[in-house]
């Protein structure tokens, strides 16, 4: 679904745009890693037949829970970077055509080698998928945390603990799938997210609105200097 | 002719007006933000109302528990194998020996091979966990603990059992009416064939009214005492008494 002529985003450096900095993919890939690293010793734990195989339960499950606790981390020490502070701004917020983005069936549709939608840096869905993951860290470490140091807790809500962690695993792990699933076969997006940087052409399909605000119109282009505001 | 849009934003310019269209619809709507804190608040009640929550998915998924069992959480139909230590060494059954000691007029040290000569009874339950998964239709077969009591004899001193494993941390208690009951078996077959060590054999406890921490897995001795010691997760808040239902919050 990339742009033909511009390849996946690997060739043609010289107009390529930038989409995200070291410090963005920095907090994506080492959560990414942490995020595996949790899902995997979960399967390890939790499946009868993986856990009988793997044995050595008390080192799979201190891996799950240093993971687990570590997982935060990446994004909070990201808030240090002002573009990844952009991003978190970007993601949290919706406009119009975020949920025109949602309600349409032609979402993806291009036209014109352009997206019909002008989606932003971010789709709808994207946002969507940042937000259900940083509420699901968040959830998953307090019921982890009352896993992990169950002495303070009635039984009760022990086991409402253990049910909200349970659950919310196979959510998180069919997220993850499909995060993964969209992104395996966008090889413009791999390379935004591998080497920060992405052809014209790929953001004018995915991200036409991001593609104009980083090049504005080019009839603007003559009055849009360095500086906008003498412009005015 | 325009500023450049705020690049904190997620807009473009509007064609019509010329203006950056991030400021035509006013400011955007946290999305993001009031998915964290409904997830946050889902999670809340989750905790607070997971336990009955889960009672009654298991109601709905038991008549197709088996085929989705070790895919849904706690849906039956799967074991979860708990240790509190990070690994026990397996024990054959021709190595195992289970010694009953304590306010007993005869001591005795019984073999796998003991156990299994004695008079063998079988019980088919649920197995409850008290954390809330729960597993229909398990088969037992073993010693009725009472037969072992009238083997040693008891001292009219005793009043409690003190069990131990041989994973060399935990604890289990019973009173002696407890122990007496007909549903409880020191066990040496589990699901049709011998006890696996993941699932506490070659001999294990099977306390077949009680939540299964009081089902002490591995089981190396009993000692008979003149009363209860709370054992290894009564220390840490289970209720001693562990009916099912009945205790530790439910019922």
């Amino acid at each position: 679904m990339t742009g033909k002529g511009a390849g996946d985003g690997r060739r043609g450096a010289i107009n390529m745009i930038d989409r995200f900095t070291r410090a963005e993919r920095a907090v994506h890939h080492v959560t990414a890693l942490l995020l595996f690293g949790c899902l995997i010793t979960a399967a390890m734990l939790y499946i009868p037949e993986l856990a009988a195989a793997v044995g050595r339960r008390g080192l799979i499950k201190s891996i799950h829970i240093w993971a687990g606790v570590a997982l935060p981390v990446p994004a909070l020490a990201g808030l240090l970077s002002k573009a990844f502070r952009g991003d978190v701004r970007r993601l949290n917020g919706f406009r119009p055509h975020d949920w025109e983005w949602l309600r349409r069936g032609d979402r993806r549709a291009v036209r014109g080698g352009r997206g019909v939608i002008p989606v932003g840096k971010f789709n709808a869905g994207q946002k969507l998928n940042a937000a259900f993951m940083a509420g699901a860290i968040l959830v998953m470490l307090g019921t982890g945390l009352m896993l992990t140091f169950p002495d303070p807790f009635p039984v009760r809500l022990r086991t409402g603990a253990t049910f909200v962690h349970d659950w919310l695993t196979l959510a998180i792990f069919a997220v993850t799938f499909g995060h993964l699933w969209y992104a395996l076969r966008d090889p413009g997006a791999m390379a935004g997210m591998l080497t920060g940087r992405v052809t014209p052409e790929w953001a004018a399909r995915h991200h036409p609105g991001w593609l104009d605000e980083q090049n504005p119109d080019p009839s603007a282009l003559d009055t849009v200097g360095s500086s906008a505001d003498e412009m005015s | 002719m325009t500023d450049k849009a705020d690049p904190a934003y997620d807009e473009t310019y509007d064609k019509a007006s010329g203006k950056p269209s991030d400021k035509t619809p006013g400011k955007p709507s946290p999305v993001g933000r009031r998915v964290i804190i409904g997830m946050l608040g889902l999670g809340a009640a989750g905790i607070v109302g997971g336990a009955t929550i889960q009672r009654a998915i298991d109601r709905a998924l038991a008549p197709v528990s088996k085929s989705v069992s070790g895919l849904v959480p706690a849906a039956g139909g799967g074991f979860r194998f708990y240790s509190v230590v990070d690994e026990v060494k397996p024990r054959p059954p021709a190595a195992y020996t289970l010694g009953v000691t304590g306010l007993v007029k005869a001591p005795r040290t019984f073999t796998f091979a003991d156990l299994r000569a004695l008079g063998q009874t079988r019980i088919t339950a649920e197995f409850h966990c008290v954390t809330g998964w729960t597993v229909p239709g398990v088969r037992w077969q073993g010693v009725l603990l009472r037969d072992l009591l009238d083997r040693v004899g008891l001292d009219p001193a005793a009043k409690a059992l003190r069990f131990r494993s041989f994973d060399g941390a935990y604890t289990e208690s019973l009173t002696l009416a407890q122990a007496r009951r007909p549903d409880v078996l020191v066990a040496t077959s589990m699901l049709g064939g011998p006890i696996s060590h993941d699932h506490g054999g070659p001999v294990r406890l099977y306390v077949a009214p009680m939540y299964g921490y009081k089902s002490l897995k591995w089981l190396s001795g009993i000692e008979v005492v003149d009363r209860v010691v709370p054992g290894y997760w009564e220390e840490r808040g289970y209720d001693v008494d562990a009916w099912i239902n009945a205790s530790n919050g439910y019922g």
